[in-house]
């Protein structure tokens, strides 16, 4: 069965591919490029920063926007003012105003701070942008945002960068119940099989960054994203069998030679 | 010479200077910068008409990698 059809609407884009990649802690520009066209994302996430006039190379320069879809995020924001001023200057740039709104509540663990996310997120909604709020896995603070208008939830994991996989799956599993919206699993995740359970759970989308930028080869791993994404939607779709405590045959009992 | 903070750094220039000639005398192209001046955002269209003014405070900011 092909999964060409399966795809997911964000904002009126229709989309295959459900993995939602980070351009940031590559090596080099190089292999940022090669491992975002192997991950197949559709989407991927940029940072705003003050202008470094020893980089010659501009992200905006060698990024294809005709195949990406740029996602500009509030990283590194600690109040809805300055993640809201962040994604105002994004906007400037002239990029959609599809935003990733991130309000970081504690710089050791980089857990996100619910009551100004959602404040910001009031602001911008006003301000006309589509935001995709990134949060705590807190099937309440999902179901605010979602009333607020936001496009997408995008529940953690486990903290950015711990690579800790799918922490609370109960409460991701709730949130993607009572959603309306996508779900999108952002930040956490640390291998193929992190991903693969965030789809089987449900998800219709994940994000991440670390786990490929630092994993050993980050080219293969951005193919084992891909593939694991996709065989985690596939389960999903195909809906696992019941799971049971004792053995059952899977050849014939009967015809057993004596 | 009047004097900006551009990006948190002292920055002097010439008299009239416009924001588009201080983006072009960095080096940088305007479609891939945004320039906020004592913290309003200066619009592209309107590069060419702002001219600085001593003590002014210009953050010019760009897309990076990142999550």
């Amino acid at each position: 069965m092909s999964d060409t059809h399966d795809t997911w609407t964000l904002a009126g884009r229709t989309l295959t591919s459900r993995l939602i990649i980070g351009t940031g802690k590559y090596k080099d520009a190089e292999e940022t490029r090669a491992c975002l066209a192997a991950s197949g994302a559709e989407i991927v996430t940029v940072a705003l920063r003050r202008v470094d006039l020893k980089v010659k190379d501009n992200l905006l320069s060698w990024i294809d926007r005709s195949r990406y879809t740029l996602l500009p995020n509030t990283a590194g924001c600690y109040t809805a003012d300055d993640a809201v001023r962040t994604l105002r200057l994004a906007r400037e740039l002239g990029i959609a105003d599809l935003v990733k709104l991130e309000v970081i509540g504690d710089p050791r663990t980089l857990l996100p701070d619910n009551e100004e996310t959602l404040k910001a997120a009031k602001i911008l909604l006003d301000e006309g942008f589509v935001v995709l709020p990134y949060c705590t896995d807190d099937p309440i603070v999902c179901r605010k945002l979602e009333a607020m208008g936001c496009a997408a939830v995008m529940p953690l994991a486990a903290p950015i960068g711990s690579g800790l996989g799918i922490r609370n799956p109960h409460n991701i599993r709730l949130i993607i119940e009572q959603a309306k919206i996508p779900v999108i699993v952002d930040a956490g995740v640390g291998t193929a099989s992190d991903a693969a359970i965030a789809m089987e759970l449900g998800c219709t989308a994940v994000l991440m960054n670390t786990a490929v930028a630092h994993a050993q080869v980050p080219l293969l791993m951005a193919e084992a994203m891909r593939d694991g994404i996709v065989a985690g939607r596939k389960a999903f779709r195909a809906g696992r069998m019941p799971t049971r405590v004792i053995g059952s045959a899977s050849s014939p009992t009967a015809g057993m030679i004596e | 010479m009047p004097t900006l903070v551009l990006n948190g750094e002292p920055h002097p220039f010439a008299p009239g200077t416009t924001v588009a000639a201080l983006v072009a005398s960095l080096g940088l192209d305007p479609r891939q910068v945004a320039v906020e001046r004592n913290r309003e955002i200066v619009p592209r269209a309107t590069y060419a008409q702002i001219e600085l003014v001593d003590g002014d405070r210009l953050e010019v900011v760009t897309f990076v990698g990142g999550g």
